[in-house]
């Protein structure tokens, strides 16, 4: 399987009951990026719904990262679009969303400096700052160290302010590329938990990770990405016990699945 | 006179606090400083400029600043003379043999350093906040605001580069300041006269105070570099 198809507005929820599916907020088709002729990103479709939370999986160098930068425009598609609300992705849709770095990006000042600077880029007044860094700060469980530099936190605290920041600007879409890689499992929680939080709250979360074990806890849709392609993309609870591609049940299964050509796959 | 008495002179010289050292330092001082925050005005925006944006040129510029880096004192002091002189263009302000027209020449000479090394620090750190910039959607002046601010280590020693660079210089200043006593005479320009005069003990006093001064400027600028890595800003 590939993309889905066009969007359904209808879903069977697993008692047979029918459910309403949230709209499409971002939709991507076509999506293609070159690098020397080289397909990075290979004519990938997908739809993220609003309110959801979208899991990216595949293996290293299937092209998760891109697809990620390539959505939130980052980087320019070499062909394919990127729809925001159906209409092209442009500066004010940007705004309306966030992205958290495998590697947090964080500036050389203070915890407390880092989300002000965030604020201050939104055009937040001055005064209104404060308060909002204050529950930015609890919610990170990060008051203790609003004062310290920020980058000789821990990873796992560097990794929540990062998160706390990305948030405090009110994204409607969150995108987080490997948010816990390489954290502890107490790291990883707390990141978890302020993604929940953040979902619960209405933020749409598109998140790209290797570990399906978090993909089970967080995930509403998976995509299935493999070498640029979109191999599978559906709702969590079918994919991740029924998966319909081979690289899915290869990966799902911790079967070595190579693809050595694209016309020719090995399975081992 | 022999060296050792020249030696001991030199320091007597220093410790007493003789007026006329006193003079020639201070104005070497105003001066430097003068041009050095001259030059930090004109290039660290410039630096940033050319380290944070692509445009048409880019390499250009960079390549421009760095080759100005070595920018021979003598000439520049020839240039800002000829502009200067009664018959320049800029003759009508009178400047010529003035401690401003120092100050013009030594800025010329440090802003390319400031500008140079500035580009390469915000380069550096551009190309690791580019992608979180963009997500943020910071503007490009808030852009450039930031990454000099993030820089502000790495740019007090350049800064301090290039006040090295203008406290021992001797070549252009001569030219445009003339060297005339109580005017516009400084360390430099005093040590070139008073060794060619065969006065070592004022040389030599002037010598030491400006190696105690580029001592005194590493020292600040290693203190500075293991502040930052120690308060992990760097």
């Amino acid at each position: 399987m590939s993309a889905p198809g066009p969007a359904p507005r209808r879903a069977t929820a697993p008692g047979g009951s029918v459910i309403p599916l949230a709209a499409p907020l971002m939709e991507a088709s076509g999506l293609t990026y070159s690098v020397r002729g080289r397909r990075l990103v290979d004519d990938a479709r997908l739809v993220i719904r609003e309110g959801r939370r979208t899991v990216i999986l595949g293996p290293n160098g299937a092209g998760k990262s891109l697809v990620l930068r390539l959505m939130h425009g980052l980087i320019t598609p070499t062909a394919g679009r990127v729809d925001w609300r159906g209409a092209p992705l442009d500066k004010a849709a940007r705004r309306a969303q966030a992205m958290v770095f495998q590697r947090p990006v964080l500036l050389r000042r203070s915890v407390r400096a880092n989300l002000a600077f965030a604020l201050a880029v939104r055009g937040v007044a001055r005064a209104a700052r404060r308060p909002a860094i204050a529950t930015a700060l609890e919610r990170a469980r990060l008051t203790h160290l609003q004062s310290q530099p920020a980058r000789v936190l821990s990873g796992g605290e560097q990794q929540r302010l990062a998160l706390a920041r990305a948030l405090m600007t009110g994204p409607e879409l969150l995108f987080l590329d490997e948010p816990t890689a390489s954290l502890d499992p107490a790291s990883t929680l707390a990141i978890e938990t302020l993604i929940e939080e953040a979902s619960a709250a209405g933020v749409t979360v598109v998140l790209v990770t290797h570990d399906r074990g978090q993909a089970e806890r967080l995930a509403d849709d998976v995509v299935f990405l493999q070498s640029g392609r979109v191999a599978e993309h559906g709702p969590a609870s079918r994919l991740l016990s029924a998966p319909a591609s081979e690289p899915l049940r290869a990966w799902l299964s911790g079967r070595l699945y190579v693809e050595a050509e694209k016309s020719s796959r090995i399975d081992i | 006179m022999d060296l050792g008495h020249a030696i001991i002179g030199a320091f007597g010289l220093v410790l007493s606090g003789d007026p006329d050292l006193t003079e020639i330092i201070g104005l070497s001082l105003s001066v430097t400083l003068s041009a050095v925050i001259a030059a930090c005005v004109i290039g660290l925006p410039l630096g940033a400029a050319v380290g944070a944006f692509r445009f048409p040129g880019r390499t250009v510029c960079a390549v421009i600043l760095n080759a100005f880096m070595g920018l021979p004192p003598v000439v520049v002091g020839l240039v800002v003379y000829l502009m200067l002189s009664a018959s320049g263009p800029l003759g009508v302000l009178g400047l010529l043999y003035t401690p401003t027209a120092m100050v013009i020449a030594q800025t010329i000479l440090v802003t390319p350093i400031v500008a140079a090394l500035t580009r390469q620090v915000v380069e550096d750190l551009n190309a690791e906040y580019a992608e979180q910039f963009a997500s943020l959607g910071v503007s490009p002046l808030a852009r450039a605001g930031a990454l000099l601010w993030d820089g502000r280590y790495s740019l007090l020693t350049v800064a301090l580069a290039g006040f090295g660079r203008a406290i021992a210089e001797v070549g252009a200043v001569i030219i445009v300041g003339g060297n005339i006593n109580h005017v516009t005479r400084v360390m430099t320009t005093t040590i070139a006269l008073e060794t060619s005069k065969g006065n070592l003990e004022l040389a030599l006093a002037l010598g030491v105070v400006l190696l105690t001064i580029a001592l005194i400027v590493n020292a600040m600028v290693m203190a500075v570099r293991a502040l930052a890595a120690r308060a992990a800003y760097a």
